[in-house]
């Protein structure tokens, strides 16, 4: 189990169901980035088969290290629990003086549980803008669609690249629509991804002390402006997801589902 | 004559109202467009568009939700296809 400390918040929570990711920069020391970065160079992060424990993988590799450092073992706790399946992960590599953006894409098929993976996503060195690094759609996450459908799009209002110093982790959830960026410098750019696989109910499982916090509605209704007139329906799935979260079926923001779940059936008694 | 795409996503069927999403592609062979390549759309509205000589040339069709579906969000839905001719030579 992780100490309290490092586990997230409820307003940490509430902005990853809004956003669909959260970013923590500069969280892994150097001296761990560095050796990671070996690693990729050279190769030496094996892949195993999907579905085991993610506890057992690693143990020599410096990005196990990372994997088991406390505050990153809080990330995952929070929002898949304390013992996640392994689903898969990649070294992604975008070569020097390379001018185009990858497609976007969502990661795998349309999956329409509310229950949900998570993908770590580690810069293991400096990603300023002219190396790209990963774009993210923020609020994204929840639009049904299948990896490249979402491909003849190139620019939205907000998308938000992944600009960061070393050491920088950003959690998404498996929906969140993004795309790799150019890298124009001279160099390789290097990002290591991590998909988990909840085994637990996705309920409380972060630190709940702030979780009646008076701004998690706010944060619940972000706008992300990319959506336009669906941004009500944006927050209705958000809400449902907050529901799921926190086990209470009767939350709401706004009012916006409880005026569509009012359905009354007692009849008007005469005098 | 070659034919220059662009795409836009408006906020709502109207053409007048703001554009969240945009898209380029270029036939002439003179731009080159990708993924997170501008920060702020080319024009702020279809109609500001037209207005520059864009022509439309697809309309969105307006359906409404299939029964189940009301709550579910995907692709974007007010998408404009517009174009513009150019000379190949010049």
């Amino acid at each position: 189990m992780v100490d309290k400390e490092n586990l997230l918040t409820s307003t940490e929570m509430a902005r990853f169901v809004a956003d669909g990711f959260l970013r923590f920069d500069e969280l892994v020391p150097n001296e761990l980035n560095e050796a990671v970065c070996a690693e990729m160079e050279r190769g030496e992060i094996p892949r195993v088969a999907s579905g085991q424990p993610l506890s057992d993988l690693w143990q020599e590799q410096a990005i196990g290290h990372v994997i088991r450092l406390p505050k990153i073992q809080g990330i995952i706790q929070s929002l898949v629990g304390s013992a996640p399946l392994y689903d898969h992960h990649a070294v992604h590599t975008v070569q020097a003086n390379n001018e185009h953006g990858q497609i976007w894409h969502a990661d795998a098929i349309i999956d329409t549980r509310i229950h949900f993976d998570i993908q770590l996503f580690y810069f293991a060195h400096d990603t300023p803008r002219e190396m790209g690094g990963t774009m993210f759609l923020p609020g994204s996450q929840y639009r049904r669609i299948s990896e490249s459908d979402i491909a003849r799009y190139q620019n939205f209002i907000g998308q938000m690249p992944m600009v960061c110093k070393a050491g920088t982790v950003a959690v998404a959830h498996h929906g969140i629509w993004h795309c790799a960026q150019p890298n124009l410098t001279g160099k390789i750019r290097h990002m290591f991804k991590l998909r988990l696989n909840p085994t637990v109910r996705q309920k409380l499982l972060w630190n709940t002390d702030d979780i009646r916090d008076e701004r998690i509605p706010g944060l619940l209704s972000a706008d992300h402006r990319w959506y336009g007139n669906e941004s009500h329906i944006e927050v209705v799935n958000r809400i449902k997801m907050w529901r799921f979260l926190t086990d209470d079926e009767e939350y709401d923001v706004s009012y916006w589902m409880s005026r569509i779940e009012n359905t009354p059936d007692s009849e008007l008694q005469a005098a | 004559m070659r034919q220059k795409l662009l795409v836009l996503y408006a906020h709502s069927p109207d053409l007048n109202s703001r554009t969240v999403a945009w898209s380029a592609y270029d036939g002439t062979g003179q731009e080159k467009h990708t993924t997170g390549d501008s920060e702020e759309p080319p024009y702020e509205s279809v109609v500001a568009a037209m207005r520059d000589g864009w022509r439309v040339i697809q309309f969105p069709q307006q359906y409404p939700a299939y029964p189940g579906m009301e709550y579910n969000t995907s692709y974007l839905r007010y998408e404009y296809i517009l174009e513009k001719l150019e000379d190949s030579n010049g």
